[in-house]
């Protein structure tokens, strides 16, 4: 075979035209994925882009609506991740799919046990496997503990292993980084190198892009559903990523107008909140931002860079390690949600349904939970002024609802988010945190609310706002603060807040070159 | 707007959903109607088929049968609104009634006179019961120990606690002053009847309308959200532990009032699981964030009169067992049905 040949070669895995849907909702559009023997492709893109859709379909978990899968020229028909498996195609997934309490040696045989002619285990035998097995990634650890007894990277090391041994011609491994520290994925990336000299290919997700440029040999970029781009590495610049990622034209300037933010009345009072060289985890190294009256600061990043962490951080949810953050001119540490909401500050999570609605209380009582206290005389709810509060603010804020003891599940996603709100608005706070605000949100609810925090922060309200969405923090906000890593790279201002400067800075660290 | 808006008329077009009302029959909401249905439909067959139902003394037996449960069940729905659960109710009711016959007879500390003792005797047990009931709400809101292992070692622990403060030995006193609480009358229904309904109507009037309330409906809803509201949701987990203490308290002095005599091997033993069915049959979610008091009332009823109805009727108690299963089976059913 010429070499030319291999160029041209069928690839190992070939997924092409997938759909899948959700009850109506499309999750995958046509989408595809190639990766070739021995290749590392980088799978990335944004929250609900497709990514894990489409590794869910490729390893059994989920069934495919539309589309072929031919896997060595064949076609793929997993019906489970245990029978892509047997097939092959190995995931690693995220949190490690093992059993802590069980020793390295049966983690690495679950499910095919080597038994004596008594139909017993043959631990001695199991245990020389995995021994040789490990050396082969020149792990040496006593196979006979706890898997759960060693680091992250040595769990996900066994796992990778494990997979290995099941002859896999293909790994997913679907952020494998995010819980590991520098040294360790450096162990990592040895042991990507080592499968791919092995002629496995790899496809590999991560937020991280300094990652993808030391691991990977191509990328393929997802979006709503479908692949928009598919490059080697060295054709595509971090900034062109970031900008394919989040559906960005570089050449063409963007005007104004995609979203319902008009421009500020600008009269920005004192500083309201500061926080300087925050520390959460791992996942915030280095953050600082601000806070005045009557300002909407935006807080862009890409995925993993620590948005969400500094947030739930300065609300008092999570512990911080290190960094100060003064709020209202006074250094505070709330220890808990409550202190922060004593003080004026109000927090709308991400996660609607998991952090922020009680599905099976009422728009009433889900609307004044946080003012409940405020609401009663001697523990007793006043129910005359909590109804005439909720009924202001449905009117107010126009929440859908076929009356305030309608249960909150059965709302929209938007009127769901506005009651959340309001949730914050009736404690009349000085400091409202939202997390992906308008986050799966119909287009006329999300301008709707766009509208309103523009409001608020011309009634002289201050502003912290978390999106993805690039056009919702350049048309929103007055200043932007990017995070990238962890750490604070860049602040914008005024007229230097454009689309191609924050996508930058989130590609880029500060003096970084492209 | 004044503070009379809760008679005026909804300022919002399209307002039709019914706005909280006060006063005890807003407690019976329409999630009852199946279950009273139930419990009517068993009534009337028992007024047919069954001899000398209608009578007072019918009346006072399945009452009676049924207060325990219920005073224990009005502690176990709170705690289960929260998503928790508490299986040491039997044992704490135990130590409840192990204690008290030693304080109003003077074995403790001398008591000036019998009605002091009782009255200490009655504030102490149910303190002590109270405090247990805490080291429950300790273990689960600071250690994040799940409920059902946090409170198995009460479970195993304090009815060993109740034996070793007794000797093993079983206590028998007659003090009709003490036993009032249980079998006295007022209006010819039991004292602890009277009990029962005022716990009862407490609870759920609590449940409804005051912050602490709400707070553990929310709990039981999600802790998350609930935490990110704003809510001391370790303080409200603590605290509905307490009241199941409380409740298991009185309930363990109604338990010796009855039997003049206290036993600490056998007060409540396997209570709690009487009392989990009846919260389940009454439509409480035994996952949290639905919870109705009045409902474990109708779930215990309905539970003791198909049970009596099955004697009665000639059907051993042994049978009857098998039937209670059925109903939590239903009970189940109907709430995966109410879900879905």
């Amino acid at each position: 075979m010429a070499t030319q040949d291999m160029a041209v070669a069928e690839p190992f895995l070939s997924m092409q035209g997938i759909n899948k849907s959700f009850g109506n909702i499309p999750a995958l559009i046509g989408a595809s994925l190639e990766v070739r023997e021995g290749e590392v492709m980088a799978l990335i893109g944004q929250n609900g882009a497709g990514k894990s859709t489409m590794i869910k379909v490729l390893n059994g978990f989920s069934r495919k609506d539309a589309g072929t899968i031919t896997v060595n020229g064949a076609p793929w028909a997993a019906t489970s991740p245990e029978m892509a498996q047997r097939g092959g195609i190995s995931t690693i997934f995220q949190e490690i799919n093992l059993i802590p309490f069980r020793s390295v040696t049966e983690n690495i045989y679950l499910g095919r046990e080597i038994k004596t002619r008594f139909g017993l285990l043959d631990l001695k035998a199991m245990q020389a496997g995995a021994r040789a097995l490990l050396a082969e990634f020149d792990i040496d650890v006593d196979v006979r503990r706890p898997l759960g007894e060693f680091s992250t990277a040595i769990q996900q090391m066994v796992a990778i292993a494990r997979a290995v041994s099941f002859e896999a011609r293909l790994v997913i491994m679907d952020e494998p980084t995010s819980s590991l520290d520098d040294t360790e994925v450096g162990v990592l990336f040895e042991t990507i190198r080592r499968l791919k000299a092995k002629r496995v290919a790899v496809v590999f997700v991560s937020h991280k892009l300094d990652e993808l440029y030391a691991v990977c040999d191509r990328v393929t970029v997802m979006r709503d559903g479908r692949t928009v781009a598919v490059s080697t590495m060295a054709e595509m610049t971090k900034l062109q990523l970031v900008a394919t990622m989040l559906g960005r034209d570089l050449a063409e300037v963007r005007r104004a107008g995609a979203t319902a933010f008009t421009e500020g009345s600008r009269a920005i009072g004192e500083e309201l909140l500061s926080v300087r060289d925050l520390g959460v985890g791992r996942r915030v190294r280095d953050a600082s931002l601000s806070v005045r009256r009557g300002e909407i600061v935006g807080l862009a990043g890409l995925l993993g860079a620590g948005r969400t962490e500094t947030a739930r951080a300065i609300f008092g949810a999570d512990p911080h390690e290190k960094g100060s953050i003064r709020f209202q001119g006074k250094e505070t540490d709330f220890a808990a949600p409550a202190d922060a909401i004593q003080a004026g500050i109000g927090f709308c999570s991400e996660d609607r349904k998991h952090e922020g609605i009680i599905p099976g209380m009422s728009v009433r009582e889900n609307l004044t939970l946080a003012l409940l206290p405020a609401l009663s005389r001697a523990g007793i709810v006043d129910e005359g002024r909590q109804r005439e509060i909720v009924l202001r603010f449905i009117k107010e804020i126009g929440i859908k609802c076929s009356s305030p003891e309608q249960k909150i599940r059965e709302l929209s996603g938007g009127n769901q988010q506005k009651v959340l709100l309001a949730r914050w608005l009736c404690m009349n706070p000085k400091l409202l945190i939202l997390d992906e605000p308008t986050r799966g949100i119909d287009v006329g609810a999300k301008a709707e609310i766009q509208r309103l925090i523009r409001k608020l922060a011309d009634d002289g309200l201050g502003v912290l706002m978390i999106s993805s969405e690039i056009e919702e923090i350049v048309e929103g906000s007055d200043r932007v603060f990017v995070l990238r890593d962890g750490k604070m790279t860049a602040e914008f201002d005024g007229e230097a807040i454009t689309e191609p400067a924050v996508m930058d800075a989130m590609a880029h660290a500060h003096g970084e070159v492209a | 707007m004044s503070s009379t808006t809760q008679n005026a008329p909804s300022p919002v077009p399209g307002s039709v959903g019914s706005p909280p009302r006060g006063g005890i029959a807003s407690l019976l909401s329409r999630r009852h109607i199946g279950t009273i249905a139930a419990l009517i439909a068993l009534l009337i067959f028992n007024f047919i088929f069954t001899p000398h139902f209608a009578t007072m003394q019918t009346l006072s037996v399945n009452l009676t049968q049924v207060c325990v449960i219920v005073i224990v069940g009005v502690g176990m729905t709170m705690v289960i609104a929260t998503g928790g659960i508490d299986l040491s109710v039997g044992s704490i009711m135990a130590i409840a009634g192990a204690f008290a016959p030693q304080i109003f007879q003077g074995m403790l500390f001398p008591v000036p006179n019998l009605y002091v003792g009782i009255a200490l005797a009655i504030v102490m047990s149910i303190t002590i019961a109270g405090f247990f009931g805490l080291f429950n709400g300790w273990l689960v809101s600071s250690f994040r120990v799940q409920p059902i292992i946090a409170t198995l070692i009460l479970y195993i622990a304090g009815r060993g606690i109740a034996q070793v403060w007794t000797n093993g030995d079983l206590q028998v006193f007659k003090v009709p002053e003490f036993q009032q609480i249980a079998i006295g009358r007022v209006f010819g229904v039991p004292f602890q009847v009277w009990i029962m309904l005022a716990l009862v109507l407490i609870a759920a009037w609590a449940l409804q309308r005051t912050v602490f309330g709400r707070q553990v409906l929310a709990v039981g809803g999600n802790e998350q959200a609930a935490r990110l509201a704003g809510i001391p949701v370790r303080r409200v987990k603590r605290l509905v532990y307490v009241i199941s203490g409380v409740c298991s308290g009185i309930a363990g002095l109604i338990v010796i009032a009855m039997n003049s005599a206290a036993d600490a091997n056998l007060i409540g033993m396997g209570i709690e699981l009487d009392v989990i069915a009846a919260v389940a049959v009454g439509g409480t979610l035994l996952s949290g964030g639905r919870a109705t008091i009045i409902g474990t009332l109708l779930g215990a009823l309905i539970i003791q009169l198909v049970r009596y109805t099955l004697l009665a009727n000639g059907v051993p108690d042994a049978a009857a067992l098998v039937v209670k299963a059925g109903l939590i089976v239903l009970a189940v059913w109907l709430q995966r049905q109410d879900r879905a």
